[in-house]
């Protein structure tokens, strides 16, 4: 007892657990939207239907589900992962699925006509999608990848139940061995809050940087 | 490791009223949550600062803060304070106050979708406050608002296994207590996520259906 310094050290070291899971599963989550985004809005029938199949089962069971499922059941197949990992995998796999929806709404937004003029210059479909579609569609997908980034941090606290250090987990440590309930628990929610706060300013400015130049044409 | 059949079947009973207790724990969430998310959607539109800004910003907070760390701060904080909750009812609260956080935005966004003629049309006709709600404001209000409540209600089924951190013996804790005394942890695991993917994937067409007859909010 009386040794705060040394508990909020412990918390402030699951911080940075905290922090290096939303970053790793926002990155993981990222790809797999644009992969599957793009891929229910693919030409290929097979495709689009993988795609559907990875949105549908991720969105219809929770985060929490699919956290226990990776770590305890795909062992038995043969594949162990350290929490660390099983963490991201689910983390940005579910994420990312409700991100694909995103993405595919944006693109699906841009005017048609903008399709009609990249075909009549006779643009490839990569110079296509560089050059004319996604321009247009980011900064569509910007504010809701913000709250998709929230949604993703606030989901982080689950992998603590699965014995990695996380704030939550170290907060339940602290609270375990100080028997103080209060602090460990309303320092956490603050510092998720802070995190969540970084988040929403972060996208902020970058919706600003990536809208600049678009305004004679929205 | 063998999928094992007879042991499914084993198990199958008592997943099933773990399952039983999720459904309890979301309808019961679920009105916690339309109750309170119209409280907040009212404070945060009135007049007096003193009201609306501190309730946006608690709203705020409780968007921006996992649901799990309020569970544990319900569950383990308030009994220091003399509030001792049994942790169905802890977890009741925890969830009902989290998406009534969701819910505040959507009543937001039905009310605003009211044209701004009709506010006028009912002042014209020297309708009370009262008549204005009852009769114009919320028969518009609310169709528009049921999809998106429905998927907030789904979303929260979703999340019910969040409980079993806080000893609630809903599915999931079910499920964790048979693999934790059998060791055998594919069966149950599989068993949960299949029961609710299904449970999602009906209510997907119910929500659909809700879609179509109600039609969608515009932003």
């Amino acid at each position: 007892m009386g040794d705060w310094s040394g508990y909020l050290a412990l918390i402030l070291q699951g911080a940075l657990v905290t922090a290096q899971l939303t970053v790793m599963g926002s990155a993981l989550a990222l790809v797999a939207a644009f992969a599957a985004g793009l891929g229910r809005i693919a030409p290929l029938a097979p495709v689009r239907w993988l795609a559907t199949v990875y949105i549908e089962f991720f969105r219809g069971t929770s985060i929490f589900v699919q956290l226990f499922w990776v770590y305890f059941v795909l062992p038995f197949a043969g594949i162990s992962l350290s929490p660390l990992m099983a963490g991201v995998l689910a983390l940005g796999l579910n994420v990312g699925a409700y991100a694909a929806e995103v993405v595919r709404g944006a693109i699906l937004s841009v005017p048609k006509d903008q399709y009609e003029a990249t075909i009549a210059l006779n643009l490839t479909k990569l110079q296509r999608m560089r050059h004319v579609i996604l321009p247009q569609a980011l900064p569509l997908m910007l504010p809701t990848f913000g709250n998709n980034a929230i949604e993703l941090l606030k989901a982080t606290a689950v992998v603590s139940l699965i014995s990695l250090t996380d704030m939550t987990f170290q907060a339940q440590v602290v609270r375990a061995q100080t028997g103080s309930t209060l602090i460990p628990f309303a320092t956490i929610l603050i510092l998720y809050f802070a995190m969540a706060m970084i988040i929403t300013t972060g996208v902020r400015a970058l919706e600003r940087r990536l809208t600049r130049g678009l305004d004679g044409v929205r | 490791m063998q999928w094992d059949w007879a042991f499914v079947a084993e198990i199958t009973p008592t997943l099933l009223s773990g399952l039983k207790l999720t459904l309890l724990i979301t309808l019961l969430s679920a009105m916690v949550a339309a109750a309170l998310g119209l409280a907040f959607a009212i404070a945060r539109r009135s007049p007096n600062r003193l009201v609306a800004r501190p309730t946006g910003a608690f709203v705020e907070f409780i968007r921006g803060t996992p649901l799990l760390v309020q569970l544990y701060f319900i569950f383990y904080v308030l009994p220091d304070a003399g509030i001792l909750l049994p942790p169905l009812v802890a977890g009741v609260i925890g969830m009902g106050l989290h998406y009534a956080t969701y819910t505040a935005e959507v009543y937001r966004a039905g009310i605003e979708n009211v044209p701004k003629g009709q506010w006028e049309a009912a002042r014209a006709t020297n309708l009370t406050m009262r008549q204005t709600w009852v009769h114009v404001v919320i028969p518009q209000a609310v169709p528009p608002m049921i999809p998106a409540l429905a998927n907030y209600l789904i979303a929260m089924f979703k999340e019910t296994p969040l409980l079993s951190a806080i000893t609630v013996l809903e599915l999931m804790n079910q499920a964790k207590s048979v693999a934790n005394s059998s060791y055998r942890y594919v069966e149950p695991m599989t068993l949960v996520g299949v029961f609710f993917l299904a449970m999602s994937l009906v209510s997907v067409v119910m929500l659909r259906w809700l879609e179509r007859r109600y039609g969608r909010l515009g932003k």
